[in-house]
């Protein structure tokens, strides 16, 4: 990766923009806008876990407190921006605590997968037994199991009545997305990303040379669960409800299989994967011959089967194959090979 | 008096069922390290795979011990075959794959059984103790998990398809150059392993109502008591289902079962705070 | 640009193939719009809720049916475009919008649990587009554009709670599922008790995922109580009966219920566990009704001998009819017109006995059943005919604030 924004950036953007102004053509914009939220949930997990080796399976717990946090502090304050901030902000935070704590245990691996699991499902257990009129916080009634709905919406900053909803929507989605793709684009080539890449190849080293590895890793860790805040800020204003679902085990495993699909170790994989798997649910959802969840998972294991490293590393490398020279594209696809194999000791 | 024999049995039992639901994945993922998210529908299969049986008209215990464990361990079988094998040494793959497999399974079991819930009758009466009832089913499956415990701990330690199966988990390499097949001995592990989640399941199915999705309540706690419990497959089952269970139980009791379940995940992560890498790899090491 | 729009148009006619009706599937939307009508139906028929689900599909399909087979209304077919949600939440939004804004449906029926009905209830309320739910819930939605046929909890409860207390006596020990249908349900309990000179001496609430209930079965008896009343909900619950049965509580305290068998499952319950529960609904397979006759046998007909309909499924039956009744009363497909028709308080016959639209909340005065369990069939023990929805009565009056959005909270 070249260090300075060069010809490959200049082509992303423009690829972006010319993508986020076509889609809607092909794509009603409701059903895209979540298709882009999920992407930049996606583009969180693929940062820690991509880039950083940290292999998180409750990236639905900061999805969930982000929604959460949301829809609280709009029903109290009546007012989006804050709001929105705040869902970015707990996140995060809560992701430096969980973080500092895991992280300076020195856990390591599927130790590490199973706490962060393991608080999904206490979110998920607590949230989910706050039926009672007794569980309040301020102005908002937290409402168990049927979750929070109607709470104030997307407003442009300072103006509580102009709500942002439908299409242009879509777009400030779009754009936050393309935002944070460059964001991490930047962190990534910044001194700080490519010494966490350096400890997801290999910690003990990287900590032998003097980094703090475990402040590195929960730095890393908070940025992706506040990509996931901003994603699930916009997403409680897209489905102007959130619910207890968005904590559970399912959403944690459906995010970690948007990473595998598209590809890890990518940026563009975890995006491509999220959209492209939930545009696969909305369109089963239309049919009524077989089973969809039969469906789903038969895709699935066909795409460990045939596909193993993801969608975008499989297309580079065909590309690769077929029309490049020997670049260093090509050395890069192999060391994510690598890496791969690697998870796994 | 009674009552606190009555909360003895209940958490006793606690630790039976959560030991009983961990044994299968604690052999497919603690000792071939496939992270089995399939493990529920394996388990959800033997319950099915137990009341199709009683509805032919097999004796319930036939079908819950034999049938069941046989029926999921072939399916065990062919998706070892089919699609595990290939991704041996692959942990995130096995994810992917056995979450789409339990989608799968969901499905299929939705097709051919129907989405409403079936179950069969608890084949032991209940009895009194003083002044209360209690469930005597509990008493079975405490039984059935103290026996299948013992029951793998001979097997692994002292006969010598353990022995080679253990060896072959660690060096895989040299099991082959000494002559075994390391491919037979990973499906025979994986085979007994889904036998184990059938049992688990086909034990279980009397006590709660079936439905294609059940599976999914178990995945979450089996995981967390194997991987709390280290790399030592028994000891770390007995010491890690021992200390959730009576954490939840004694919850569950004095104050609700929600409070109970979510005392059981903070046990969970103080623990491995402590003890990251299991509660075995402190102590106990080197046991079975 | 052409290339583009050709691809939508595509798009738009392969959306349509898998999910109409009628042989006219190829056609584009915008051709049917002017010769038939189009109905929208949103349900999860597949994933954890299809129990539910995947009957009233199969009511909502026969009901149509039957409608078009009569001539269908104002001369017209209905089409139905149907939606799986995959017991998925954020799909319920995401179809909402596909059929208000994308399909143009006339009328939306649909949604089963409370959070999927508020999911897209003011999707339909911005889009005014007229919308049915048609399931037993917790009661207090307030929303001119909804009409809701479902039985809320005072209805249930006003009767079965004075009939299970003579029965069993006087101490009450409620386990509820902890949800917002389970907590009004509890404290409507704990009122009549009161009001029936009896005493709640315990409530416990149970997540929708708790299976185990051998320290509650404990618990209880340490209470002693002399009645159990259990509004649990799910497949996860139903091992509470299984596990009362199994421990030999079952000829000790009896048990009444006001959710058991929503999704038939007293079917699934072996008559040792099930005999006796005291239950209260608007219907039952059990019901000797000319209506019911007939319907479970054209039910029977139209799906290959299946009998799985259940309260929920009948009540989207309920549903379709009375918003038919609507239609022909109305004598046009606009939104405002079907309202006011409906207000005057149409009533239909259906599997269930006489369902009433009550003009001042939009929900349904109707029959109420008083049963009990015995070798997996409800037997009807009373019918208390025509009850009011006195609860959603006591905080909402549309006649009165006809611009009212909010779901009340009922206090007692």
């Amino acid at each position: 990766m070249s260090r300075t924004a060069g010809k490959g950036d200049v082509a992303a953007l423009i690829f972006g923009v010319a993508l986020m102004l076509i889609m809607p053509m092909l794509i009603s914009t409701y059903t895209l806008t979540v298709l882009v939220i999920y992407g930049m949930l996606g583009l969180s997990l693929g940062l820690i876990w991509g880039f950083g080796g940290i292999l998180c399976f409750g990236q639905a717990a900061f999805f969930g407190l982000g929604a959460y946090t949301y829809a609280v502090a709009a029903i109290n304050i009546g007012e989006s921006t804050l709001p929105m901030l705040l869902s970015i902000l707990v996140p995060a935070l809560f992701a430096a605590l969980l973080g500092a704590m895991m992280f300076c245990g020195r856990l390591t691996d599927v130790y590490l997968g199973v706490i962060t699991l393991v608080v999904t499902l206490i979110l998920f257990k607590f949230t989910n037994s706050t039926a009672g009129p007794q569980y309040k916080i301020g102005e908002a009634r937290l409402g168990g199991f049927n979750g929070i709905p109607g709470f104030h919406t997307l407003n442009v900053p300072g103006q509580p009545n102009a709500y942002i909803w439908g299409e242009p929507l879509y777009y400030v989605c779009a754009v936050a997305l393309l935002v944070v793709f460059f964001f991490v684009t930047w962190l990534l080539r910044t001194p700080f990303g490519r010494i966490a890449v350096g400890i997801r190849e290999n910690e003990t080293r990287v900590s032998l040379m003097g980094y703090d590895v475990r402040a590195r890793k929960t730095a890393l860790f908070a940025i992706g669960a506040g990509i996931a805040g901003l994603a699930v800020g916009l997403f409680a204003n897209w489905a102007e409800i959130v619910t207890p679902g968005l904590f559970s085990l399912g959403q944690s495993a459906e995010i970690i299989i948007w990473c595998i699909v598209g590809g890890l170790g990518t940026r563009f994989g975890p995006i491509l994967g999220a959209a492209g798997l939930a545009y696969l649910k909305f369109m089963l959802g239309q049919q009524t011959m077989v089973d969809n969840t039969l469906i789903t998972g038969i895709i699935l294991v066909m795409f460990v089967l045939f596909l193993p490293k993801g969608i975008v590393p499989a297309v580079t490398s065909l590309w690769t194959v077929s029309f490049a020279k020997r670049t260093p594209k090509g050395r890069r696809h192999r060391s994510s090979a690598r890496r791969r194999g690697g998870a796994h000791g | 008096m009674d009552l606190s024999f009555v909360i003895l049995v209940e958490i006793l039992y606690g630790i039976a069922s959560l030991a009983l639901i961990s044994a299968g994945l604690a052999v497919v993922f603690g000792m071939m390290k496939v992270i089995n998210l399939a493990h529920g529908e394996f388990m959800m299969m033997g319950g099915y795979a137990t009341i199709t049986a009683v509805n032919l008209g097999v004796n319930v215990f036939v079908a819950m011990l034999i049938v069941a464990p046989l029926v999921v361990g072939l399916i065990g079988l062919v998706v070892e075959r089919l699609v595990i094998r290939h991704l041996y040494g692959r942990l995130v793959d096995t994810m992917l794959a056995t979450w789409g497999l339990s989608l799968f399974f969901v499905g299929s079991v939705t097709m051919i059984f129907g989405n409403t819930t079936t179950s069969i009758t608890t084949p032991i009466k209940g009895f009194s103790v003083g002044n209360y009832q209690i469930n005597g089913y509990n008493f079975f499956i405490i039984f059935i998990t103290i026996c299948l415990l013992a029951g793998i701990y001979v097997l692994l330690k002292t006969t010598r398809a353990g022995l080679i199966a253990r060896g072959t988990m660690q060096r895989s390499d040299i099991a082959a150059a000494l002559g075994y097949s390391p491919d037979r001995i990973y499906m025979a592990t994986f085979f007994f392993g889904s036998a184990l989640s059938g049992l688990a399941g086909a034990v279980l199915a009397p006590l709660v109502g079936l439905v294609p999705t059940s599976g999914g309540i178990y995945i979450a706690k089996a995981f967390i008591t194997v991987i709390a419990g280290g790399p030592s497959l028994i000891a770390g089952l007995i010491s890690s289902a021992g200390l959730f269970g009576l954490v939840n139980q004694v919850f569950t009791f004095a104050i609700s079962p929600v409070i109970g379940e979510v005392a059981l995940l903070v046990a969970a992560v103080i623990l491995l705070r402590l003890l990251p890498q299991g509660v075995t790899a402190r102590f106990f090491k080197g046991k079975m | 640009m052409t290339v583009l729009n050709r691809r939508k148009f595509l798009g738009r006619g392969a959306a349509l193939t898998g999910t109409t009706l009628t042989g006219a599937a190829m056609m584009p939307g915008f051709a049917l719009a002017a010769d038939t009508i189009k109905l929208g139906s949103i349900l999860d028929t597949s994933g954890p809720f299809d129990a539910y689900g995947k009957p009233m599909d199969m009511a909502m399909r026969l009901a149509v049916s039957q409608i078009n087979a009569a001539g269908g209304l104002l001369g017209k077919q209905v089409e139905v475009i149907s939606y799986d949600t995959q017991s998925d939440m954020a799909l319920y939004t995401q179809y909402g919008q596909q059929l208000t804004r994308k399909d143009r449906v006339d009328v939306v029926h649909g949604g089963i649990l409370s959070a999927s009905r508020e999911a897209i209830r003011q999707t339909m309320r911005k889009t005014q587009t007229l919308y049915f739910y048609n399931v037993l819930y917790e009661g207090g939605v307030c929303d001119r554009n909804i009409f809701i046929n479902g039985v809320t909890p005072a209805q249930q409860v006003e009767a079965l709670v004075p009939y299970a207390m003579e029965k069993a006596g006087k101490k009450v020990y409620i386990l509820a599922a902890d949800y917002n249908y389970g907590q009004y349900m509890a404290s409507w309990i704990k009122k009549f008790v009161a009001d029936n000179g009896g005493e709640t001496i315990g409530v416990d609430f149970f997540p929708l995922d708790v299976s185990d209930f051998g320290s509650t079965i404990a618990k209880i008896q340490t209470a002693g109580p002399d009645l159990v009343i259990a509004p649990l909900v799910g497949g996860n619950h139903l091992s509470f009966f299984r596990q009362w049965a199994a421990a030999g509580m079952k000829d000790r305290i009896p048990l009444a219920s006001t959710t058991l068998g929503v999704g038939n499952e007293h079917k699934v319950l072996t008559p040792e566990e099930g005999n006796g529960i005291m239950v209260a609904y608007n219907y039952s397979q059990e019901l000797d009704t000319p209506e019911n006759n007939a319907f479970k046998e054209a039910w029977a007909a139209a799906n290959d001998g299946d009998q799985s309909m259940h309260e929920i499924a009948v009540s989207n039956y309920h549903g379709l009819l009375t918003w038919a009744e609507g239609v022909r009363k109305a004598g046009s497909l606009d939104r405002d017109a079907i309202i006011a028709a409906l207000e005057t308080g149409v009533s239909i016959t259906g599997p269930g006995g006489v369902v009433t639209v009550d003009p001042k909340t939009h929900h349904a005065v109707l029959d109420v059943h008083l049963m009990e369990i015995q070798d997996q069939r409800m037997r009807v023990i009373k019918s208390l005919p025509q009850r009011q929805p006195i609860d959603t009565q006591a905080v909402c009056d549309l006649e009165a604030n006809p611009d009212d959005n909010t779901q009340y909270e009922i206090q007692i």
